[in-house]
């Protein structure tokens, strides 16, 4: 019974870094707009924006001060009647396909896309004939 | 035949390690721009505290001309101011200035007042407007901006005398003679 108290400690430690680890919450209340439907289209064009200051966030994500002019120009531009995909281009003509988390598939992202298919396929290939020529091997009498 | 494919993957290691190499050099902070040779975006400006008249996009056109984003906040802009001063006296160029993200409308007034003001006009940027308009990472970014109002290049960080003779100025005569 003596070791109770200790297994609490711990659990509340446990608990203590869980809660540490939720992403912190970056989208400030004040830029965010009355209407829940441009709100959500907001958020989901901003978690896949790259936040050039940061390189690895998305601007959804940054505490950046460019990143949250971004989100509220891209807020504003919703409000103005722009569609998802204006917004979008917007962003694409100032910064350049970099600014998309998810590169689009275009000539010269092919190899970014499909490389890791093809050499996967190579290597299936690769085994598969290595494969047959022991059977055939084997089949003759000869050793592997 | 055989030799061939045993010596495939040393081949591919070989032309992923240049490939990897040249990467090295490479600051990744330095985007490339997707703006070189594309008209200079609509935006507007109004005037910083103590100046009359803002800056925007109808400004740039009919001349060649430098586009320089700072803040007060910035210290490679403080780095750099010398230089700016430098080329307003000697008239080399109109420069113009976007005084990005000032914490408070006073701060950038200020130090210009304090390091002087190489600027033909300046607009205040507490938005990022004009910053996202030439797809300003960080500052500071200059630009140079031809005839008629397309960017033909941008170089980000401090402008030294060095970086100016040897990437600005044969630009700049090349686009003079346009």
């Amino acid at each position: 019974m003596r070791r109770a108290p200790y297994l609490t400690g711990y659990l509340a430690a446990i608990f203590l870094i869980l809660g540490e680890l939720q992403p912190a919450q970056a989208v400030n209340p004040t830029e965010m707009l009355g209407n829940d439907l441009l709100e959500k289209r907001a958020r989901h064009i901003s978690k896949d924006i790259r936040c050039v200051v940061c390189q690895n966030q998305s601007i959804d994500d940054s505490d950046a001060p460019l990143a949250r002019d971004l989100r509220v120009l891209i807020r504003q531009r919703l409000v103005e009647g722009d569609t998802d995909q204006e917004v979008i281009s917007y962003l694409v003509s100032r910064y350049g396909d970099f600014v998309l988390l998810t590169p689009p598939v275009k000539g010269v992202t092919l190899f970014l896309w499909f490389g890791p298919v093809v050499f996967a396929l190579l290597g299936m290939l690769g085994l598969v004939l290595y494969f047959r020529r022991q059977k055939a091997l084997i089949k003759r009498g000869g050793t592997p | 035949m055989k030799r061939l494919v045993y010596s495939m993957p040393l081949g591919i290691l070989a032309v992923l390690a240049v490939y990897f190499l040249l990467g090295l050099g490479r600051d990744p902070y330095i985007l490339p721009s997707a703006l070189i040779n594309t008209p200079v975006a609509a935006f507007d400006l109004p005037a910083i505290e103590g100046e009359i008249k803002g800056f925007s996009n109808s400004d740039l056109k009919g001349r060649v001309s430098l586009v320089n984003v700072f803040g007060s906040w910035c210290v490679a802009c403080q780095q750099e101011h010398g230089f700016l001063m430098k080329l307003s006296r000697q008239n080399v160029i109109p420069v113009y200035g976007i005084d990005w993200r000032e914490a408070d409308r006073k701060a950038g007034p200020a130090w210009l007042k304090r390091y002087g003001n190489p600027y033909t006009l300046i607009g205040d940027d507490p938005k990022s407007l004009g910053a996202i308009a030439f797809g300003v990472t960080g500052a500071p970014e200059s630009f140079l901006i031809d005839k008629h109002a397309v960017i033909r290049f941008k170089h980000t960080g401090p402008l030294t005398d060095e970086i100016w003779t040897k990437k600005f100025s044969p630009i700049i005569s090349e686009l003079r003679k346009q």
